[in-house]
């Protein structure tokens, strides 16, 4: 009861811990610093918050709990009920007069997929009458879409299930690299893909993910990323080894599906030769993790990131469905060909939600092979993943870092931690042209805009002030 | 050139008060520096700062980091922020290389092991960082001050829920298990535990004890206002259960300022349903002195009360006002009751406790930082009708390394008498011994009980007889 401790912990003046360093007992020296500006009486409030430390478990207990597994394979027009003229974007809302270079490009790329123009130029009177056209986020309809995030309803999508609780996100096909439509370019080449993958991609993945699923049980996403983390993946920028799992769960069933050898060739090709195919898995199952904690009154939690390329904004598990928005930055990174900084469109898309979730940029530390590509080294990778560390609530047992000890990726954001150490989540992610139409510009690391977390940490003040103590 | 030559500029920047009190010293030791301050620009510090004669811009927020450097006329202003810079160099290694970047709250260090939190960042966030401790399920120290009343509940709340103790704040002393935390003396191990809801009161029953030959085990610092009617005791509560579970307890103390009547009654209530007998020590109107409480234990052990030391001898009074100027609010707070029970000789008397909230927002405790008190002194002893000068200083871990150094040479000379209270052991890192020497030696009369120390100068202030 009353013994000497085994350990101190001091946050505040060293000369306190230097005091207790002479009297032999081992001292932790917290590098406090003062919160953001003006934060200090919201901060309170929600520390006080009777509820905050058993939401924030729970909330994690609920992100930690679910596994996804991909059920099927099928059109947005079936799975989400989107009709012709309904399109869906990353990000929080936005409407067209606001909507950047790349969201532009993919709308104008999505309408001439749809038929609702000949041309893409054509799209933009479409868009700017706004008549017969709507702009909603994948967010609100159980979806996440990577960089401009455009989903039609013609377009194919994978179904995530959590099995316990028959919950369900969608994500779209992954179209490569280079030209494609989620970076905004939408030529002749970019719509002919999309045709592709809409007549032969799609149908071929479905008939192997049902095949699988009623053979051998689902496809189980969680624990594919539980073995790419291992193997040199972070999951957002790199999904090679994931890619290449998936392929070896999928290719006996699409070889014995009775598709076209040619057809079939031709997709297993298309997947094994797209470094990124396994992205559109990572961030449905992602977004499958952290939809459980939504909704969960006190938790200071963050369970989305998002970016439409104008606007970045976040949603906590304790404010409902409101955003907290800010402006997107430009990611600070390397750069395909000429291309240079005054190329790029600030950040777009879903993709955060890997972060979000802990994976991504937290889990830099096991993806030391792209860490040039997003501009940096390999110590910086390990003090990125260490220092994610500070701002969450705990980690993920089954995401574990071999060469941090295999300790768990930091997860679970909380906005309390982000406004009281300043540090911001570092999110991986590629560069979009400026320009409508331009494509892939580079990758690179960003951050948020700052102002947003003070805000949802000014609403989940006002809310915890609300509840009776 | 010829005039001195003032640089002043904002730095968006945060170090603590006692790492800018360094920064600020080491500065102006560099040759060609006439003065110079390197502090938070606190609404404290910006006064302190135009005092100095600086002009600092307008636009300063208690976010941003003032550097002001006045050099003498062939002073060099580069070498002088040079060496600002220096001292304000990050000691850790950094980033990179393998090296492990510190965790930066509370709750990220706890999360890899657990332990005892000791928090002494500035009171507006203190709650948080504390909160912190509680939610890891471990006790926690908060050793900062200007921590609003209803944070202090909820915190302490939380901690009687969930059998957690939370020492503070505003109270700045503790020892567990015989670990010096905040201001503490170093003491033997011994029979007697200690329940402090004030800092220099503890600290004074420490040293009292440690002259009579009697060890103190632990002493938990409850803060100063746990037995005010807001917060209810709530720690004092947890503090006594957990000393009446300790077997190498016999003795509690509980000390405390003025409580709250009901509040008091409650807890009194309490202590005696424990199997530890508990000695209260609560000061007020008419009830006893720390002395008289520490000679009151030292009965209950069976151990007779030493004549409390006094060395030196103060000049003969003129007769005046009496000023006490402060370190320690209990000892500040003992003086005045003992002084108003006198009959303090004249009007105009004043009784300052420098480790009040006001004076440390942004600035290190007078225990740690003497530049505020001495400036006083200064002002009260040039002041003709001043008829004594009442002082405490507070020995210990945490506290100035050696504080007869600055004190001594603003004494030595002066026409008032001066008394001294120096509360401390022998172990402790400052020696009271050389500590008192220096003293005596510049003319102070020393004293170890603030009581017999306070009812000397009460009789200087009276006047020659």
């Amino acid at each position: 009861m009353t013994a000497v401790p085994d350990r101190v912990v001091t946050t505040g003046a060293d000369l306190l811990a230097d005091a207790v360093a002479a009297q032999a007992v081992p001292v932790e020296r917290v590098d406090w610093r003062p919160p953001m500006a003006g934060t200090e009486a919201d901060l309170a409030t929600v520390a006080g918050d009777p509820r905050r430390r058993t939401a924030n478990e729970a909330a994690l207990a609920a992100v930690l709990g679910v596994t996804a597994h991909l059920v099927d394979v099928a059109p947005a027009s079936e799975l989400l009920g989107l009709e012709p003229g309904q399109f869906l974007h990353a990000g929080p809302p936005i409407t067209w007069d606001r909507a950047a270079g790349p969201l532009r490009g993919a709308l104008m790329g999505g309408a001439a997929l749809e038929g609702l123009v000949e041309d893409p130029e054509d799209a933009v009177r479409l868009f700017e009458s706004g008549g017969s056209v709507s702009l909603d986020p994948c967010h609100h309809h159980g979806a996440v879409g990577p960089m401009a995030g455009v989903v039609t309803p013609s377009m194919w999508m994978f179904v995530l299930e959590d099995l316990a609780t028959g919950r369900r996100t969608h994500c779209t096909l992954n179209e490569g690299l280079g030209k494609v439509l989620r970076y905004g370019a939408y030529g002749p080449e970019v719509l002919t893909r999309l045709r592709w993958m809409g007549d032969v991609l799609g149908p071929l993945l479905q008939g192997a993910v049902r095949a699988v699923r009623d053979s051998h049980g689902p496809v189980d996403v969680t624990g594919i990323l539980t073995q790419m983390l291992q193997m040199g993946d972070e999951a957002h920028n790199r999904n090679r080894a994931g890619t290449l799992m998936l392929l070896r769960d999928l290719s006996p069933s699409m070889v014995t599906g009775g598709g076209d050898s040619v057809d079939v060739a031709e997709a297993l090709a298309f997947v094994g030769g797209n470094d990124h195919f396994f992205l559109n898995l990572a961030m449905p199952a992602c977004k499958l993790a952290l939809d459980a904690a939504r909704g969960t009154e006190g938790s200071t939690m963050v369970v989305a990131m998002a970016r439409n390329g104008t606007d970045f904004g976040i949603q906590t598990a304790g404010t409902g469905d409101e955003w907290f928005t800010g402006p997107a930055q430009v990611a600070d990174g390397l750069f395909l060909g000429d291309y240079g900084p005054d190329d790029a469109n600030p950040d777009i898309g879903d993709s955060a939600i890997t972060e979000t979730a802990g994976i991504g940029g937290f889990a830099m530390a096991t993806a030391p092979a792209i860490v040039r590509l997003v501009g940096g080294t390999v110590p910086d990778a390990l003090a990125t993943t260490r220092r994610m560390h500070e701002i969450t609530l705990g980690e993920n047992p089954r995401w574990s870092v071999p060469v941090l000890d295999f300790r768990g990726v930091p997860t679970g954001i909380d906005v309390t931690r982000v406004c009281r150490t300043g540090i911001l989540p570092q999110i991986n992610t590629g560069m979009a042209g400026r320009r409508a139409g331009v494509g892939q510009v580079g990758a690179g690391l960003v951050t948020p805009p700052a102002e947003i977390f003070p805000r949802a940490l000014a609403r989940l003040a006002e809310l915890a002030g609300r509840t009776p103590a | 050139m010829s005039d001195p030559t003032d640089h002043v500029e904002l730095r968006s920047a945060y170090a603590d008060s006692v790492a800018l009190l360094q920064v600020s010293r080491d500065v102006q030791a560099v040759p060609g520096v006439a003065t110079a301050q390197v502090a938070m620009a606190t609404p404290l510090n910006l006064e302190v700062l135009a005092s100095m004669g600086f002009d600092v811009p307008s636009a300063a927020t208690p976010n941003d980091m003032v550097v002001a450097v006045r050099t003498a006329p062939d002073g060099d202003l580069s070498a002088a922020l040079a060496a600002v810079d220096a001292a304000l160099a990050p000691r850790r290694p950094a980033a990179g290389g393998g090296a492990v970047e510190s965790h930066r709250t509370t709750a990220s260090a706890l999360a890899e092991a657990p332990g005892l939190a000791l928090v002494s960042v500035p009171g507006a966030s203190a709650f948080v960082e504390a909160m912190d401790a509680l939610d890891a399920g471990c006790d926690v120290m908060v050793f900062s001050d200007n921590v609003p009343v209803e944070q202090e509940v909820t915190l302490k709340r939380t901690a009687a829920e969930r059998g957690r103790l939370v020492m503070g704040p505003d109270c700045g002393t503790a020892v567990v298990g015989g670990l010096g935390l905040g201001f503490a003396n170093a003491t033997r191990p011994g029979p007697v535990g200690i329940v402090a809801a004030s800092g220099t009161g503890c600290q004074q029953l420490l040293a009292l004890l440690d002259h009579a030959g009697v060890g103190v085990g632990t002493a938990l610092g409850v803060g100063g206002r746990d037995l005010s009617a807001e917060v209810g005791g709530l720690s004092t509560t947890e503090a006594l259960r957990r000393l009446d579970e300790d077997d190498a307890v016999e003795l509690v103390v509980l000390v405390s300022k003025p409580p709250a009547d009901e509040v008091a009654t409650r807890i009194e209530e309490y202590a005696a349903g424990l199997g530890t007998p508990v000695q209260l020590a609560l000061l007020g109107p008419g009830r006893p002195d720390l002395t008289v409480a520490a000679e009151a234990v030292l009965d209950r052990l069976g151990t007779t009360p030493p004549a409390w030391p006094v060395d030196g001898a103060a000049a003969a009074g003129r007769g005046g006002r009496l000023h006490g100027l402060f370190a320690g609010g209990t000892l500040c707070e003992e003086s005045r009751l003992i002084a108003a029970e006198a009959g303090v000789p004249s009007a105009g008397s004043s009784f300052t406790d420098f480790g009040a909230d006001d004076y440390t927002s942004g600035r290190a405790h007078p225990m740690i930082d003497p530049t505020l008190r001495l400036e006083h002194l200064r002002q009260v002893a040039a002041d003709p009708g001043t008829g004594v000068v009442l002082l405490d200083v507070v020995l210990g871990h945490g506290a100035d390394p050696d504080p007869a150094a600055t004190l001594a040479p603003a004494i030595t000379g002066l026409d008032v008498p001066v008394v001294v209270t120096v509360v401390g052991t022998g172990l402790d890192p400052q020696d009271r011994d050389r500590q008192v020497g220096a003293l005596v030696a510049a003319g102070a009369e020393v004293h170890l009980s603030n009581a017999t120390a306070t009812r000397r100068a009460v009789e200087l202030a009276g006047g020659a007889r």
